[in-house]
C-alpha cells in the first residue's frame, strides 16, 4: 500500500485538517514510513485465525436501562463556543 | 421475478420498479443507547444529554441491556437469524449535530441477520419480502436552521437514543407494496412494542432505494431518498421517482447514483449537495467496545415470551373463524384491534361480530373522529348487542339503532332495548293479526297479487314491518304473507 499526495489531501478533507499544499509531499513520505513498518506484519500466517477484538476476554458489559444522567444542560454546554437559550450555536449548516 | 401487474408503462415501452427499504426504528427504552440520559422525546434543550452524548473526551459508551433485548426480540419477530456474536463499528462522518464525528453502528456483523416479512395487497394477494438485516445505532443531535440568519442551533436529546435500523432486500415492486411493508412492519413493532411507531414524532422513518429496468434487464442505478415519515410521503416519493427517472432514461440519459431528499410541499424529490465523498465511511470496529456476545439461553427466553404476532392471530381467524383474509388484516393492524375483536367476538357468532366492527363500529369511531381504545361502545358490550341479533331478540336493522343510542350514550343494549320496546315480534298470533289487517286495508292489491303481478310481495312485506314498527320478525313475515296469499 502507498500513499499519494492526493490520497493525503482526501484524508485531509475527511478528518477536517488543513494540509497546505507544500506538505503533501512530506507527510505522504512520513504516512509511507509508518504504513510500511506497519505492513512488517503481513509476514505473520493468519490464514483461518478470526479478529482479535479484544486480549482480555472480558464480555461486554451491559447497563441497566435506568435514567441516571443528563438534566445538565449548563454542564454540556460550559464549553461551547457560542450558545443561546440551551442551544449549541453554530455557522449555518443546511442541506 | 416480473410481474405484469407492476409494471409502469413508458412512452417507449413497460419498466419494472424495484425498491428496496431501510427503516429506522427507535428502540422504546427508558434511557439511551451508551449512556445514562433519558431516551423520552421532547424536553428542554439539551437536556436529556450526558457527557457521553455530547462527546466529552474521556467519556466512555457502555451499551443499555434493554436496548440489545429489544434488538433481540425484533429480530425473532422477523423470523430472522440472531447473531450470537456482533460488533460496533464507527462510522465517521463530520456534522454539527453529530458531535462524535463518527455515528457508532454495527457494520460487517450486525446483531440480526436474513428474516422476512409477509405482505397482504388488497387485490387478495401475498408476497414474502426478504430483510436482509437488523443493527442497532445511535441517533443523532437535531439542527435548527430557522432561528438565525447565519447560524444554526443544535440540540443533543436526541443524541445517543436506541435506533434498529432494518434493511429490506431489493424485493418490493411498487409503492402499493412499499406501502404495505411499511405498515406491516410498523404492526409488528408495535405488537413487540420494540419501537412506538409514531411516524410523525420520527420514531419511524424509511429511506427509500429505487430503480428502474426494462423487465428481465438487470438492476438498474438506484437513488436514495431519505427520511420519509409518513406512508403518504413514501408512496408519493416513490411515483415521483419512477416517473422522473423513466423519463431520464426514455430521453436518453443516465440516472446517477445519488441521495435525494423529499420536499413535502411539492411532493418532488431533489439531489442533495453533498460532495462526493460524503459515503466515505471509512468504517472500522470501535475500540471503547467489546463484541457484543449473547447466550443462546436468553435468546430462547426472549423467544418464549414473545406475544403472538399479526401473522398469527390472522391465521387464527381466517382457519378457525372462518373470517375473510382481507377482514383479518384490518383486525390485526393494531394489537388493540385484535383484543377488542377477540373479546367482542369471544362465545358468539366470530363473522358477525367481524361486519359490525368492520362497519359499524369504525364507521362510528372515524365519524366521531375517536380511537377505539376511546370507543363509548366496549368490547363485551358489543359481544352482547350481537348476541341480541343472532338469537333473534332483534332485528339487524333495529340493532343498527340500538348500536347508534349506545354510542351516543354509552347504554347497555338490554336497557335500550326495554326502554325502547323494540324487541323484535316473535309472536305467530301478533304477526298474523298485523299480516290480516294490511290485507283487508289493500284488497285491491291482493287481487292485482292473486291475478299474477308477484312484484306486489315486497309492498306488502313493507307494509306490515311498517304496521309493526320494524320490530315484527322479518322471516317470519315473510313466510306468513307467502302463505296467506298463496292460499
Amino acid at each position: 500500500m502507498s500513499v499519494d499526495k492526493d490520497t493525503v489531501k482526501k484524508i485531509a478533507r475527511l478528518a477536517r485538517i488543513a494540509v497546505p499544499e507544500d506538505q503533501t509531499e512530506t507527510l505522504a513520505g512520513e504516512l509511507n514510513g509508518i504504513l510500511n513498518w506497519i505492513a512488517e506484519l503481513e509476514q505473520v500466517d493468519t490464514e483461518g485465525v478470526p479478529p482479535l477484538a479484544s486480549v482480555t476476554g472480558h464480555p461486554l458489559p451491559l447497563r441497566a436501562d435506568q435514567v441516571t444522567d443528563g438534566e445538565q444542560p449548563e454542564s454540556v454546554l460550559a464549553n461551547a463556543p457560542e450558545q443561546a437559550s440551551s442551544f449549541f450555536v453554530v455557522p449555518k449548516v443546511v442541506e | 421475478m416480473s410481474d405484469k401487474a407492476n409494471l409502469v408503462a413508458g412512452r417507449s415501452g413497460p419498466f419494472e420498479v424495484v425498491i428496496g427499504m431501510e427503516v429506522h426504528a427507535q428502540v422504546v427504552s427508558e434511557a439511551k443507547l451508551f449512556s445514562g440520559a433519558s431516551a423520552k422525546f421532547g424536553g428542554g434543550p439539551n437536556a436529556h444529554v450526558s457527557l457521553v452524548d455530547a462527546a466529552m473526551p474521556g467519556m466512555l459508551p457502555v451499551i443499555n441491556e434493554a436496548c440489545v433485548r429489544q434488538a433481540v426480540r425484533t429480530g425473532l419477530g422477523l423470523n430472522a437469524q440472531i447473531n450470537l456474536v456482533s460488533v460496533f463499528d464507527r462510522k465517521n462522518y463530520f456534522y454539527a449535530d453529530l458531535p462524535q464525528g463518527y455515528q457508532i453502528s454495527q457494520f460487517q456483523q450486525p446483531i440480526v441477520g436474513e428474516g422476512s416479512i409477509r405482505i397482504d395487497l388488497a387485490d387478495g394477494s401475498s408476497h414474502e419480502i426478504g430483510i436482509e438485516r437488523l443493527h442497532l445505532e445511535q441517533d443523532a443531535g437535531k439542527s435548527l436552521h430557522d432561528q438565525h440568519p447565519t447560524k444554526s442551533y443544535i440540540d443533543l436529546n436526541r443524541s445517543g437514543v436506541a435506533l434498529m435500523e432494518i434493511v429490506s432486500r431489493p424485493d418490493l415492486r411498487s409503492a402499493e407494496q412499499a406501502a404495505a411493508y411499511i405498515k406491516k412492519l410498523r404492526s409488528i413493532l408495535r405488537y413487540i412494542g420494540s419501537c412506538d411507531g409514531n411516524m410523525e414524532e420520527g420514531s419511524l422513518r424509511a429511506d427509500v432505494n429505487v430503480s428502474v429496468r426494462r423487465p428481465g434487464a438487470p438492476l438498474g442505478t438506484r437513488t436514495e431518498t431519505k427520511n420519509l415519515n409518513s406512508v403518504r410521503f413514501i408512496t408519493q416519493a416513490i411515483e415521483y421517482e419512477v416517473q422522473r427517472q423513466i423519463e431520464i432514461i426514455e430521453d436518453g440519459g443516465e440516472i446517477i447514483q445519488e441521495t435525494r431528499l423529499f420536499d413535502t410541499q411539492t411532493g418532488m424529490t431533489r439531489a442533495m449537495r453533498s460532495k462526493e465523498d460524503a459515503h466515505d465511511y471509512r468504517y472500522f470496529p470501535d475500540p471503547d467496545l467489546l463484541p457484543l456476545v449473547l447466550e443462546q439461553a436468553l435468546v430462547d427466553e426472549l423467544a418464549g415470551q414473545l406475544p403472538e404476532l399479526p401473522d398469527q392471530i390472522r391465521a387464527r381467524m381466517t382457519e378457525e373463524y372462518g373470517l375473510s383474509s382481507y377482514d383479518a388484516a384490518v383486525l390485526t393492524e393494531e394489537r388493540e384491534t385484535a383484543l377488542y375483536y377477540e373479546q367482542a367476538s369471544s362465545g358468539q357468532d366470530r363473522k358477525l361480530v367481524a361486519n359490525w366492527m368492520t362497519s359499524e363500529l369504525f364507521g362510528a369511531l372515524n365519524k366521531a373522529g375517536l380511537d377505539l381504545s376511546a370507543s363509548p361502545v366496549g368490547p363485551e358490550q358489543l359481544g352482547r348487542l350481537v348476541a341480541l341479533v343472532s338469537d333473534g331478540t332483534i332485528s339487524g336493522r333495529i340493532a343498527k339503532d340500538v348500536f347508534a343510542e349506545m354510542f351516543e350514550s354509552g347504554g347497555e343494549p338490554e336497557q335500550i332495548i326495554e326502554e325502547k320496546g323494540l324487541k323484535q315480534v316473535s309472536d305467530s298470533g301478533a304477526i298474523e293479526a298485523l299480516i290480516d289487517q294490511v290485507l283487508a286495508d289493500n284488497q285491491d292489491k291482493v287481487d292485482d297479487y292473486r291475478g299474477g303481478k308477484d312484484k306486489l310481495f315486497g309492498f306488502f312485506v313493507g307494509q306490515v314491518m311498517k304496521a309493526s314498527g320494524g320490530q315484527a320478525n322479518p322471516g317470519m313475515v315473510n313466510q306468513m304473507l307467502k302463505a296467506k296469499l298463496d292460499a
